[in-house]
């Protein structure tokens, strides 16, 4: 309770300022726009759509995208952990790849795939796929070698092993990949959307680069709140209750 | 199946160790863990394996629990060679080896789950008997970090007792515990002992609590691993780890003990 009277008056001081350095003349409103041009931008924006249809453009980027990085990696980073063929092969080249900047697949995706959700896609997957590999890679290295040894005289073996042992002993790793892993993909997205405009669909991204080309900063300045908000959503939605639970039941996290 | 006939007694079982040898090599040399060992334990009998570290009586629970193999010789659990791990030998380890990411009732369902011929709801049950067993039918949501050291090893227990296994191998299983809940646990396990009547293999280093807990006490010396006494302990049950009686029976083994470990050091606890 303490600490959300805390926030709120934190947040309503910001916005206030905000208000009163607009008001003062001091800027110029095509350079700083106010928090109610702002305000006015939304609302005008999801009144007319546009701002639910970019937002709905991109999201569903990015969950594909996501998805597959998942669905590719977990598998790979268990075969990296697993076998020495693949530790040396795909275990090197993720180690490698990741430490890549994932803006920098952008022009890449460009010409292989031209201005297409494809290239797009393609972007998302990259940021999510490495980091994802090399969590459940770590993950399953670090677990205690007794939970096999248990599990084996309890008649666990082959995929039981691997589902019902090793995938839940590494999953504190695994959640903490999962969401870098999403944090790269959701930058190299909203990178790429600025960077390349694609017909099929306007991103949040693409809505942010043509607010900066008509000098609209309200536009811009709106969006960036809706990508900032968008995070921590996700962050609320995916990975806390993840974690709520991995401390719970570790008990770990001894600071709330 | 039903539950009921679940929780009766499979009937504990035969063990044969028959010249079993493993040799450990590292980069820099080779021990001679184990050197030809043999050793017989009967239906329900509680047998302890004492000795210093390095003897190999932890390599010989693993290798009977088929963990580890032997390089020569065989085990037989009544009459058939031992390959790998079994239901009917369950294992409880040093370290509680219990799953963090399961919670109380999880962690015991886990090895019923793996065994065919039960219904969900009878597994729960069997699960909760045994629980119920080890004093802890009030903790069945807990998280394993929210229990003591003691238990812990009480669901480790319960866990490995739940699935009915014929046989019990126990790797010191109480030496990270203090000395009070080991007491506890004395006089729990002789009391489950009599209840389920398994077949017990117990290694330990400490001497007393072999005294205790043991029909019969085997003692190992190390470099090689071999088997260099036995003891017979004929003391009613249940038995008090502080009793005068145990006493003597403890510094008899002692003494054998130290006869062939004097140059060694120190290792083994009274």
């Amino acid at each position: 309770m303490k600490r959300g009277i805390a926030s709120t008056v934190f947040f309503l001081l910001l916005l206030v300022s905000w208000e009163a350095a607009s008001r003062s003349g001091l800027y110029s409103p095509v350079m700083f726009p106010s928090p109610s041009s702002v305000v006015q931008y939304l609302w005008q924006s999801i009144c007319d759509g546009t701002l639910e249809m970019a937002t709905l453009v991109t999201m569903k980027r990015l969950l594909v995208g996501y998805a597959i990085g998942l669905v590719f990696g977990i598998p790979l980073g268990l075969l990296t952990a697993r076998f020495k063929m693949f530790q040396d092969t795909i275990g090197l080249l993720a180690l490698g790849v990741q430490t890549l900047p994932s803006v920098c697949w952008v022009p890449l995706a460009l010409l292989w795939f031209g201005q297409t959700e494809s290239a797009m896609l393609f972007v998302v997957v990259m940021g999510t796929l490495w980091s994802v590999i090399i969590a459940t890679n770590d993950g399953v290295r670090t677990m205690p070698p007794i939970y096999l040894r248990a599990a084996r005289t309890m008649g666990s073996q082959g995929l039981h092993t691997w589902m019902k042992v090793i995938l839940p002993a590494s999953l504190p790793y695994l959640v903490g990949g999962m969401k870098q892993g999403w944090a790269f993909a959701w930058r190299s997205l909203m990178a790429a959307e600025i960077f390349v405009t694609i017909l099929t669909g306007f991103g949040l991204g693409q809505l942010l680069h043509y607010g900066r080309e008509l000098h609209a900063m309200d536009q811009v300045v709106a969006i960036m709140i809706v990508i900032i908000f968008i995070g921590l959503l996700a962050d609320r939605i995916f990975f806390s209750p993840w974690e709520r639970f991995l401390h719970r039941r570790w008990g770990t996290g001894a600071l709330k | 199946m039903s539950v009921e006939h679940e929780l009766k007694n499979s009937s504990a079982e035969r063990i044969e160790v028959a010249g079993i040898s493993k040799t450990f090599t590292t980069k820099r040399r080779s021990v001679l863990a184990l050197d030809n060992v043999s050793l017989k334990v009967a239906e329900g009998e509680f047998v302890c394996l004492v000795g210093p570290s390095g003897c190999g009586k932890s390599t010989l629970l693993n290798i009977i629990a088929g963990l580890e193999q032997p390089d020569s010789g065989q085990v037989l659990a009544n009459g058939e060679a031992v390959s790998e791990p079994g239901r009917d030998r369950m294992v409880m380890f040093q370290e509680h080896a219990l799953f963090p990411w399961l919670d109380v009732m999880g962690n015991v369902l886990f090895g019923l789950k793996l065994k065919p011929g039960l219904k969900d709801r009878e597994r729960e049950e069997v699960a909760k008997y045994y629980l119920h067993l080890v004093g802890l039918e009030k903790f069945h949501h807990s998280n394993v970090h929210e229990l003591s050291g003691g238990m812990k090893q009480r669901v480790a227990l319960a866990r490995a007792l739940a699935p009915n296994p014929r046989v019990l191998l126990m790797d010191e299983p109480f030496a990270s515990l203090d000395a009070l809940t080991r007491e506890q646990l004395y006089g729990d396990i002789q009391r489950i002992w009599e209840a389920r009547r398994k077949t017990i293999i117990f290694v330990t280093h400490n001497v007393r609590e072999a005294a205790c807990l043991g029909d019969r006490v085997i003692l190992f010396s190390p470099n090689p691993g071999r088997i260099r006494a036995e003891f017979s302990v004929d003391l009613p049950r249940a038995r008090d780890i502080n009793s005068v009686e145990l006493a003597r029976y403890s510094s008899e083994i002692m003494v054998a003990l130290k006869g062939f470990t004097s140059s060694e050091g120190r290792e083994v606890s009274e």
